[in-house]
């Protein structure tokens, strides 16, 4: 990445004016999300318990063990949310697709064929294993979705993609329930991960999350100015030093990992990615060098007020957050696709 | 011969999505006779036309076929009287070229799928006025763009109006086969006695074949009548802005409409480039 | 001269004519004959004059109980189930002029099963409830897509899009329904989410049947105007259509053979979306194909089950199969179509 370009980008889009006010209302709101994810769940917890279960790790009572308990729960789908938050950023830049978000490209359901297979057929059960099928899952159905959506002529069309996603999802579904069918033991496991849920989120699963989320966060923030010049077109951005196709393989690529990842430990959650790309770039403009840091932090927040609700909403059991995120963002992609110029088929 | 019509609209008003395009446009469709609505871009030609042949309601006015509104008229009875080709029809795949036309057949059958001898006396009838007999059982995928042009002609004509009404039929097509078409409407006419009216962007082939020019202007009718009398070079200026010299057409002796614009003028422009 | 042209077109016409009626009849014979193994296999195979016996009514000890309680129903189930899939599905293609867009897709089918759904595990409701709130839900899913598309000028583009959108929404609200109910048992849940015909019975039945026979003959007899819808709003309207009473009458017949489709099998996966296009692909595209596309949406919905119940050593349910075929066919479609520039 030239430092011309570096310079452009400074001159084509200053830092946004609104952008310290939505920064500290981003920061506020995920305080307020963390401990809402802490206080609330099955059982409510009090501010005395809340304090002595962060700050005074010798008291032993119930209330403070639940708020430790939930402290991993807690992590988990911050960073979770965050990977989401910014694979969408980088799918829609890469597609240039406002409707781009993983699971609507039926990446979730790739890397869920290849989990399943791997339980089934090579009796993987460690996380470890799980993730390094699931991102190769993921890996493969985008490269395959990405790749008929963009057959013809215009391109990876909003329309496309998200045909092709749908077909290639629902044709691995049916190849996914082929087999899980004969393998009971195999189909618990799978349906309670299918919907997607963060309660798995145990300190083990962020360790082994955590590296994928470092990578794919740094090299999303490294190429942030290269992909904004692509978003001018591939001549300008060839014109101004930027190696299109080795930019777009290095950010699908991150775009994968993070969700990938995501998706291993938490099985497929979608719209996360969608929504908190969407409402930053409402908010602040195409800058990616501020959109992608503020979807993290939005993707953190939505994905983790989605769970408490799911907590609050499904008690004393919980409705998994998966549901939620589809209940809120399956509308917003009804509200997209109903504003923008959508050329006839 | 085809009867006579009295095709009339009052005051009609219309447009889409709150958009008003036409304002109020008073007007009789001559019986019998060949019309062209011609305009600029935007001004209405195609909103006029698909408003009287029904597509849109229009906000006020009335439209009258032989004095009864056209909107209280049952649509199969309407659809054997009044037919429209419309700008770009969508040519479903896989179909053969009769079985097309024949669709064109729907306003005089019953429920049931078979054709009657009247049917395929009238499918071939205007196959053959369009010149496409030899393609009856071909796909209509096989055809080019001219020839897919002439089948949905055959289609409106296999319907055996008394009154077509045609949206820019030639706009897509080589100038050879502007021609032909238009030929062909016209032998329609004077042998049939179908009443035509048409939407046509050139203005040269408007007043050659037009026996009546309706001239809109941003949704207002500003003139009519024959195109000799209709088409002037202060029309023209009106109209569409264009400076002009109205001639004699040298071979149909209809008003053609020689365009000056700042190159290529035997006298050079007022700021002597 | 002129005789020729006319002898040109009516032998095309009637040779066109032929091939669509001999694929028809070889449809239903297919189907004839699907329904027959259907009755004769099973765990055991019973000779055929026993068979014949018990459904006349004769109790005979182990066929009886087979035949009568598990594979007649499931017979009929998948009979009517098929027709109304594959001709609703038909219907749709037709009228929205792409292939893509079918119930299975916008979320015709997922409306109508979550309302089953959510019948059966939640309010545990009588059959006659259940039918009737999918029929409401499949509607009320038309109605609201269709409000949602309209925007400044209707797209089928968009309206595949928002139909994927609520797809998502309602298959999350069936998931729900299915782990949080106390119905986990995994056939109930692989009946809603992908469509089976285990567990058939015979007091189900009656809705499902006396809906494709008041439904079905009005989409059959409204097979020209089908056509017409297929060549635009413009055309259709100037040939003589009523073209809004035509559409309320097709979609408000189809979503309710749907609805009542789907609530009693679950959603077939991908039968609406193959029988029409191919039934046209054998039968030709100048004539109305809903009879052809009905009997094509039978014979998958047999065929697959017998497959999936005999063709290899695990039982799977119909939706399975008829899964399992579509899928590469739906990716084929999207190639070819982008390949032609169609999307």
């Amino acid at each position: 990445m030239s430092s011309s370009s570096a310079l452009e980008n400074k001159q084509l889009s200053p830092t946004p004016k609104n952008f310290t006010t939505v920064m500290v209302i981003c920061v506020v709101l995920l305080g307020v999300c963390v401990i809402a994810s802490l206080v609330f769940g099955s059982r409510l917890v009090r501010f005395n318990e809340l304090i002595d279960g962060l700050f005074h790790p010798e008291i032993d009572t119930y209330g403070a063990n639940i708020v430790r308990k939930r402290i991993s729960r807690t992590v988990f789908s911050l960073l979770c949310g965050a990977a989401l938050g910014v694979s969408g950023a980088l799918m829609q830049s890469v597609t240039r697709n406002p409707i781009a978000d993983p699971s609507i490209l039926g990446v979730n359901t790739g890397a869920a064929l290849f989990v399943v297979s791997g339980i089934a057929f090579l009796n993987i059960s460690t996380a470890n294993q799980y993730i390094w099928l699931a991102l190769a899952g993921a890996a493969i159905t985008a490269v395959f979705v990405f790749g008929i959506g963009s057959m013809g002529r215009g391109g990876a069309t909003p329309v496309k993609l998200v045909l092709a996603g749908a077909a290639t999802s629902a044709a691995i579904s049916s190849l996914v329930s082929a087999i899980l069918i004969p393998r009971a033991y195999v189909m618990d496991q799978f349906r309670f991960w299918q919907v997607g849920s963060v309660g798995t989120g145990s300190w083990s699963a962020i360790a082994t999350f955590a590296p994928f989320l470092i990578a794919g966060i740094l090299i999303a923030f490294i190429t942030a100015p290269a992909l904004n010049a692509m978003a001018l077109g591939d001549e300008v951005a060839t014109g101004l030093g930027v190696r299109t196709g080795v930019l777009r393989f290095i950010a699908a690529l991150a775009g994968v990992i993070l969700c990938g990842a995501a998706t291993a430990l938490a099985g497929p959650i979608g719209f996360v990615g969608l929504l908190s790309t969407h409402v930053m770039r409402l908010i602040l403009g195409a800058d990616l060098r501020f959109v992608i840091p503020m979807s993290a932090i939005s993707g953190a927040i939505i994905l983790t007020i989605s769970d408490v609700t799911g907590r609050l909403i499904g008690s004393p059991g919980e409705l998994e957050v998966g549901v939620v995120t589809a209940f809120i963002g399956a509308p917003l992609l009804i509200f997209l696709a109903m504003r923008s110029k959508v050329r006839s088929l | 011969m085809k009867p006579t019509h009295q095709f009339q609209a009052e005051q009609i008003v219309a447009g889409y999505d709150n958009k008003t395009v036409i304002q109020g446009v008073d007007l009789v469709i001559p019986s019998n006779k060949i019309s062209v609505i011609i305009g600029s871009n935007g001004c209405g030609k195609s909103t006029l036309l698909k408003t009287l042949a029904r597509l849109i309601k229009p906000t006020s006015g009335k439209i009258t076929l032989d004095g009864k509104p056209i909107g209280k008229i049952p649509p199969k009875q309407l659809a054997r009287v009044v037919g429209l080709l419309p700008q770009s029809p969508i040519v479903p795949e896989g179909i053969s070229v009769a079985d097309l036309v024949g669709r064109g057949r729907f306003p005089h059958q019953t429920l049931f799928n078979g054709w009657s001898k009247k049917d395929f006396e009238a499918v071939a009838e205007a196959m053959r006025i369009m010149d496409i007999t030899e393609f009856a059982n071909h796909n209509i995928d096989e055809l080019s763009g001219g020839q897919r042009q002439r089948v949905w002609i055959a289609m409106a004509l296999a319907q055996q109006t008394d009154i077509l009404f045609l949206d820019e039929p030639t706009t897509y097509l080589d100038i050879t086969y502007q021609v032909e078409i238009l030929d062909l409407l016209t032998d329609l006419n004077r042998k049939h006695g179908t009443t035509i009216v048409m939407v046509l962007h050139d203005i040269n082939l408007s007043a050659r074949y037009a026996d009546h020019i309706f001239a809109l202007y941003k949704g207002k009718l500003v003139a009519e009548g024959e195109p000799s009398k209709v088409i002037t070079s202060t029309m023209v200026k009106d109209i569409f802005g264009l400076d002009c010299t109205v001639i004699k057409d040298p071979i149909s002796n209809s008003p053609l409409v020689v365009p000056k614009g700042r190159y290529h003028v035997n006298h050079p422009p007022a700021d002597g480039h | 001269m002129r005789n020729d042209s006319i002898e040109l077109i009516i032998s095309g016409r009637r040779q066109r004519r032929r091939r669509w009626i001999l694929v028809t009849a070889a449809l239903a014979a297919i189907a004839c004959m699907l329904c027959c193994a259907m009755l004769l296999l099973g765990n055991t195979i019973y000779p055929v004059k026993d068979v014949i016996r018990a459904l006349s009514g004769e109790q005979i000890k182990g066929v009886s109980f087979a035949v009568n309680t598990i594979r007649l129903p499931r017979m009929l189930a998948g009979l009517f189930a098929g027709f109304a899939f594959g001709i609703a599905g038909y219907t749709f293609q037709t009228m929205l002029r792409n292939p893509l867009a079918n119930p299975n897709v916008i979320g015709i089918t997922s409306g109508s099963s979550a309302a089953a759904v959510f019948c059966i595990t939640v309010l545990h409701t009588s059959n006659t409830v259940v039918s009737i709130a999918s029929v409401i839900a499949g509607l009320a899913t038309v109605i609201i897509m269709y409000l949602l598309s309209r925007g400044r000028s209707f797209s089928i583009g968009r309206l595949i899009l928002i139909g994927i959108g609520m797809q998502a929404m309602l298959d999350a609200v069936i998931s729900y329904l299915l782990l949080v109910s106390a119905q986990q048992d995994i056939p109930t849940a692989l009946r809603w989410l992908g469509g089976s015909l285990n567990g058939s019975q015979m007091r189900e039945l009656p809705p499902l049947v006396i809906t494709v026979f008041i439904f079905a003959p009005i989409i059959i007899l409204l097979g020209k105007h089908l056509s017409l819808l297929e060549l635009g709003e413009q055309s259709a309207t100037s040939l003589g259509v009523s073209t809004d009473k035509t559409r309320i009458a097709l979609i408000l017949s189809s979503v309710c053979m749907i609805a009542l489709a789907t609530s009693t099998t679950g959603p077939i996966a991908f039968v609406s979306f193959l029988s029409g296009p191919i039934a046209k692909r054998l039968t030709g595209a100048g004539f109305s194909n809903a009879i052809p596309a009905g009997l094509v949406g039978v014979n998958l919905v047999l065929a697959g089950d017998l497959i999936g119940q005999f063709a290899f050593e695990v039982r799977f349910p119909v939706g399975i199969i008829t899964g399992l075929l579509g899928a590469p066919y739906l990716i084929f479609l999207l190639i070819r179509m982008n390949r032609r520039g169609e999307l």
